[in-house]
């Protein structure tokens, strides 16, 4: 058998983290061995923490479940959801890497329409390392594509792009509904595959999905915060929507890009629209206004880093949908002891410690 | 032909029915067999036998025209098939700007999908003849019917690239189709003819979803629907006003990047159509576009013309001018903009070095001209695409400088034309 002379080595291999929530088991990397082996995983186990996941032999990772998490994050540990994927953002907040991926426990390798397996991971990599255009539409969809380009009319001075902060990746079969809409429509799968990649425009917000999602974690990692779902809150299934929003929002004021389109996994499972809808119901009310309050959010001009800006949405949180429920309330401040949580476990580079934000609380043990 | 015989008075009669058969209704057996026979055999080879033109001819109870009705196996089709939606002909306009003199191949492969509706063909002022092939619905428009209409100091607005817009000012249908004619129609993946018309009327008339980005692209597609996380109170969207088609082979590329890479040519078929967002310019290519002329024709305007406009693309910048206009009307008045299918398939023409070889004005336009259009803010008392595009006027006046007061002017001029026309 030929040996290449050189190892070749998959891209990113140490400066990603592959973040995968569960609550079963993993028996889905079977499928993906190939293409994730490489790659270190962040288990977080939601649910019973006495329960034993098993991770197929031969991947490396590290899990945490509950009691790890409230083991290493003490009383801050009151901002990650119980019972809900929401919790997945635990391995964002402990990974040391640059970039993160993340998929759910019911996704499969996708087939692309002339029969080949989509390494969805590399996909991701290669929207992420190539830049985004949000402040022009390219009607060629992504211009850093292999035979695409920016097409007549795109301003040169734009053409550098800027970087993207965010893959957003769909999903072929079980498509992403709410649960009216599954409950309308429960056959309808998604078998169309459109080839694209695009940015997402500057001042557009759009519905992030956490099921097939890269993100640069040293840029915007603090901003996919996925919230109060699950167990003892009002509401569930909106976790990356709130995440999304949030994002997006930073990465317009920042000046980051976030692309949307492939890679497509295949979304196998189909959950009970009627549990969903219990879930869902209580946002699909309150994102009529909550859309509009992204809508018109604007960061001032001293905000520079996600934390900042995450910190000033907290209050613009708390002053325009505190009225709605008190959940925005609580929200709010949760939203601060993440950025706490964060600081406290991503020092600054630079050495110093980032100051918590809140002077009411007692100041954080020492980890 | 050494010989050729000049045609006969019959034969131009007959050619004269064939062209206004659509009019004709009336009673066809008072017409002699054998001039009957002619007539039947011209509409046959022409392409128009249509089911209502086949019923006249039953119609007349002639033996021998029922015979050959009969040899050559014509039957009326009962259960016709339908196009993907239920599109009127009286709806649609096809407009096509004419820059080569023979139309023939152009048409020829085009027939499949536009014989049905009527054409309108504006010959561009340069061109000294026009050849199109029989049995299509076509007006053809001259430098004289263009003068005729809005005057000889404003013909020159129609010329080259803007020859099209013609079309539109005095096109009365609803739904415009223009095309540029370098261009085929494309196949998709099984082989299909892409039915341009059938696809951009699909485009204009299912909404559009302009307030918030849904990542399953149009969720009125067959197949496709809103996902998680859309607010409900934005699903009904609002009306589509302009459907930007895209294009295989050879991509409208700007002269740059066709000269860097001469061999690149577009073969990615995206099966999507999305709505472009609110506020998110994007630039429109003229070589495959549709749109409702009752919402937006006032805002389709042939205002900016490049000192050294060209025959090809390449050395044209109206479109993407006009298309900024229209987005900003649209996004002002609350219509949508689709981009993505229907595809065409584009043909070679021209060299991408050759254009670049010319002074190239279009590259820095956009420069300027974006920052203009992304801080433009029309007024609440603008509420038609007329209005909004004499403050739009105004706008570029005052800010854009003395480069541009010529455009702000033409586009002044142009809505008034489109008044003067409709009344």
């Amino acid at each position: 058998m030929s040996v290449p002379a050189t190892t070749v080595t998959p891209p990113l291999v140490d400066e990603l983290d592959i973040v995968i929530p569960t609550i079963r088991n993993l028996d889905f990397l079977e499928q993906w061995r190939s293409f994730f082996q490489p790659y270190h995983l962040i288990i977080v186990q939601d649910g019973d923490p006495t329960k034993t996941i098993r991770v197929p032999e031969g991947f490396d990772y590290e899990l945490y479940n509950r009691n790890d998490i409230n083991r290493i994050l003490g009383p801050k540990a009151s901002c990650i959801s119980f019972k809900d994927s929401a919790c997945r953002c635990f391995g964002f907040l402990v990974s040391k890497k640059k970039y993160i991926f993340t998929i759910d426990d019911d996704c499969f390798v996708a087939k692309d329409p002339s029969g080949q397996e989509i390494n969805a991971l590399a996909q991701h990599i290669h929207n992420l390392l190539t830049p985004a255009t949000p402040f022009f539409f390219n009607t060629l969809y992504d211009p850093y594509r292999e035979g695409a380009d920016f097409v007549r009319g795109y301003p040169f001075s734009l053409r550098e792009g800027v970087t993207t902060a965010i893959s957003h990746g769909l999903w072929l079969n079980i498509p992403d509904y709410d649960a009216p809409t599954q409950l309308v429509k429960p056959l309808e799968r998604n078998s169309r595959y459109v080839d694209a990649v695009m940015t997402i425009p500057k001042g557009t917000l759009f519905p992030m999905c956490g099921m097939n999602l890269g993100f640069h974690r040293e840029l915007i990692g603090p901003a996919l915060y996925f919230g109060l779902m699950g167990d003892g809150q009002p509401i569930g299934r909106y976790d990356d929507m709130w995440a999304g929003w949030c994002a997006k929002v930073i990465c317009d004021h920042l000046g980051l890009g976030v692309k949307t389109g492939l890679p497509y996994i295949w979304h196998s499972k189909a959950s009970n629209p009627f549990v969903n809808l219990k879930k869902e119901y209580k946002g699909i009310y309150w994102q009529e206004e909550i859309i509009p309050f992204f809508q018109s959010v604007v960061l001032p001009k001293d905000c520079t880093t996600p934390q900042k800006c995450y910190v000033e949405l907290s209050k613009m949180v708390k002053e325009k949908l505190g009225p709605i429920d008190p959940y925005f309330e609580k929200l709010s401040v949760e939203m601060v002891t993440w950025i706490d949580a964060w600081n406290e476990l991503n020092p600054a580079t630079d050495g110093t410690t980032v100051a918590p934000v809140k002077t009411t609380e007692a100041a954080p043990k020492k980890k | 032909m050494s010989n050729r015989c000049p045609p006969s008075l019959l034969s131009l009669a007959i050619d004269a029915t064939l062209y206004n058969f659509h009019n004709i209704s009336s009673d066809l057996s008072f017409l002699p067999e054998h001039i009957l026979i002619d007539l039947f055999l011209r509409t046959l080879k022409a392409g128009k036998l249509t089911p209502r033109i086949l019923k006249l001819f039953l119609a007349t109870g002639k033996e021998e025209i029922l015979s050959m009705i009969q040899a050559l196996n014509i039957q009326l089709v009962l259960t016709p098939v339908l196009p993907t939606t239920s599109v009127k002909d009286n709806e649609v306009d096809i407009v096509i700007g004419a820059f080569r003199s023979d139309l023939t191949s152009f048409m020829e492969e085009w027939r499949p999908i536009f014989s049905r509706f009527h054409i309108i063909v504006v010959k561009d002022p340069d061109l000294k003849e026009l050849k199109i092939p029989e049995g299509f619905d076509v007006r053809v428009y001259t430098e004289s019917d263009i003068v005729k209409v809005v005057g000889s100091s404003k013909a020159s607005l129609f010329s080259g690239y803007s020859s099209r817009y013609f079309g539109y000012l005095v096109s009365n249908r609803k739904y415009i189709i223009s095309i540029d004619d370098d261009c085929s129609p494309a196949k998709t993946q099984n082989g299909e003819l892409v039915d341009i018309v059938a696809q951009h009327l699909n485009n204009l008339k299912t909404p559009a979803t302009p307030f918030f980005f849904n990542t399953l692209y149009d969720p009125y597609q067959k197949g496709s629907d809103f996902v998680r996380g859309y607010p409900f109170s934005l699903r009904s969207g609002v009306p589509c006003a302009l459907s930007c088609g895209l294009w295989l082979n050879l991509a409208d590329y700007d002269a740059p990047t066709q000269a860097l890479k001469p061999d690149m040519r577009n073969t990615r078929y995206i099966d999507a159509v999305m709505t472009v967002p609110l506020k998110s310019m994007m630039p429109m290519s003229g070589v495959n576009i549709a749109f409702d002329r009752e919402l937006v024709g006032p805002a389709m305007i042939p205002a900016l013309k490049l000192a050294k406009e060209g025959k090809v693309r390449w050395e044209t910048m109206e479109d993407v001018w006009c298309g900024l206009v229209v987005k900003t009307v649209c996004d002002h008045l609350k219509l949508g903009v689709k981009s993505g299918t229907p595809y065409v398939w584009r043909n070679e023409k021209g060299s991408a070095i050759d254009s670049l070889k010319k002074e190239w004005e279009g590259v820095k336009l956009m420069e300027d001209v974006l920052p203009f259009f992304e801080t433009l803010r029309l007024s609440p008392l603008a509420v038609t695409a007329e209005e909004c595009v004499v403050e739009i006027a105004a706008a570029v006046k005052e800010r854009l400088g003395s480069a541009h007061t010529s455009t702000a002017e033409t586009m002044v001029e142009w809505v008034k034309l489109w008044k003067a026309v409709r009344s």
